[in-house]
């Protein structure tokens, strides 16, 4: 990339706060701004701030929006209600995951809006492809990337957090619902999502308003332990609960059957007489899953202390039977632990012989099964 | 962040203490494990094995990646801080002090060690 990177609207402030930033998808992110060990147990415990601008917001409007989602992308989207989110992916013609995504409903019933939510390093591409397959639909993709600004406040103080600066029913707020309100007297949307396994809240705004309600949040959770939190840790909360990363556990090579997220397509769509593209390849793709299924994702916890990584071979008796898709030590469990395809005769946990090259050292590693780690309700 | 006086520094962001009785002590910069992170794994030489100026001999594992460790001078190893093996992140909270990693021997040092100022200008740049 020769071009200067993208800047979120709260640069001047992670540099403020002494935050090591690093490139990502194009952007400067903050990565950590003290202890990444630190960050990810604020977040278990108490509650940490992350700034999330650079996900790509895409905006879709019209009389045809539903139909042009339910054809674009895997999931049913006309029976999202008003007000919730869906998390769903949109793949290739041949079934390959171009994105995992989380798509919201705003806007009145008789006039919905939907914004979709793609990962930063595929923005482009899933705004482009939501643009061809456009096509022939009355409805309206616009890219909205500028338009907003997003935080995220996670972790088990987050409601107490947010509830003092919002008049927002967050009581009546269900998890994967959003609403717009108003926070730190500036407009937003408001949703109940995340990606570190702990209850939290993202908060879609105008870049201008971000730092105002940076602080006010800053502000607000400063007796109950909330920080700021960077990129690190972000990774080392969503492997303990589990949930894929794209690029990691999710891409094109694999379909969602392939991944162990086979739920997320829907085959009794009725919209546009059930036809969605890479429906032909998803219901072989299903088969194959059900009659022998390649490789599975697993669990991989470390009986020592080296941590595996992504790209790493996963070997019994000798042999490669798997890769590592992504690994770190994992802060909650004190051991190394990684997400890893496997063959299926090694998936079950428990499996025994199982081990990690790590640099030409066979690691055992125990096989368990995902999420490593979940909340207590 | 600022790099004791009394230690002389490599490129490679080693430390090394003045020598006694043969003896130096050698670690790693604070410049070196904040650019590294939360160090969870250290790896060190063992007692009795020689280390060789500007080769690898260990391996330093954070959060985020695996870095080499070099070592600074070549000469025989005579301590490995346990420590650090038991809690790498003594690294993190005192690298010039209790987060030591190993002593050497010395047999030989090459002539590019750097002074604690010329250390602070190598990584100001």
């Amino acid at each position: 990339m020769s071009t200067a990177p993208r800047l979120t609207a709260l640069d001047a402030l992670h540099r403020s706060l002494g935050a090591t930033m690093t490139d990502f998808a194009g952007w400067d992110m903050p990565l950590r701004y003290g202890s990444e060990r630190d960050e990810h147990n604020a977040v278990r415990t108490k509650a940490g701030l992350f700034d999330l601008s650079h996900m790509g917001e895409i905006t879709v409007t019209g009389p045809q929006a539903v139909e042009l989602l339910d054809h674009a992308l895997v999931g049913n989207i006309s029976t999202v209600g008003t007000g919730r989110a869906r998390y769903t992916m949109i793949c290739q013609e041949d079934g390959g995951i171009l994105d995992d995504l989380i798509v919201y409903r705003l806007g009145e019933p008789e006039a919905p809006e939907y914004m979709v939510v793609a990962n930063a390093s595929n923005a482009q591409i899933v705004l482009d492809a939501l643009v061809a397959r456009s096509e022939g639909f009355d409805a309206e993709v616009r890219d909205d990337r500028d338009a907003y600004a997003l935080l995220a406040v996670q972790g088990p103080e987050s409601p107490g957090i947010l509830k003092a600066i919002t008049d927002a029913d967050l009581d009546g707020l269900k998890y994967y619902a959003g609403l717009p309100g108003t926070v730190a007297g500036v407009p937003a949307l408001i949703a109940r999502t995340g990606y570190t396994g702990e209850d939290g809240f993202e908060l879609f705004l105008k870049p201008e308003h971000a730092e105002g309600v940076w602080k006010a949040l800053t502000e607000a959770g400063e007796g109950v332990g909330l920080i700021p939190c960077g990129l690190s840790c972000r990774d080392t909360l969503r492997l303990e609960a589990g949930m894929p990363l794209y690029g990691h556990e999710l891409t094109t090579a694999l379909t969602p059957f392939d991944a162990g997220l086979g739920r997320v397509v829907k085959f009794e769509k009725t919209t546009n007489e059930g036809r969605f593209v890479g429906r032909e390849a998803l219901e072989k793709a299903a088969e194959r899953a059900e009659s022998a299924p390649p490789r599975k994702l697993v669990g991989l916890i470390a009986e020592g202390r080296r941590v595996p990584r992504a790209g790493f071979s996963v070997v019994a008796n000798g042999q490669v039977i798997g890769e590592v898709t992504s690994g770190a030590p994992s802060p909650t469990l004190g051991k190394p632990i990684a997400m890893a395809y496997v063959d299926a005769e090694f998936a079950a946990p428990g499996t025994e012989g199982v081990g990690v090259d790590i640099r030409g050292a066979h690691e055992p590693y125990e096989v368990v099964a995902l999420p490593f780690y979940k909340r207590q309700k | 962040m600022s790099n004791p006086q009394q230690l002389r520094y490599s490129k490679e962001h080693e430390w090394l203490s003045a020598v006694e009785d043969g003896v130096a002590t050698i670690g790693i910069t604070e410049h070196a494990a904040n650019a590294l992170g939360d160090i969870v794994y250290v790896q060190l030489p063992e007692v009795g094995d020689t280390v060789t100026a500007g080769e690898t001999c260990g391996e330093l594992e954070s959060t985020k990646s695996v870095s080499d460790l070099y070592a600074p001078v070549t000469g025989e190893v005579v301590a490995a801080n346990q420590d650090v093996v038991d809690d790498p992140s003594l690294v993190n909270s005192a690298p010039f002090e209790g987060g030591w990693l190993f002593k050497v021997r010395l047999a030989g040092e090459p002539d590019d060690l750097l002074t604690a100022d010329e250390y602070t200008a190598f990584t100001a740049g």
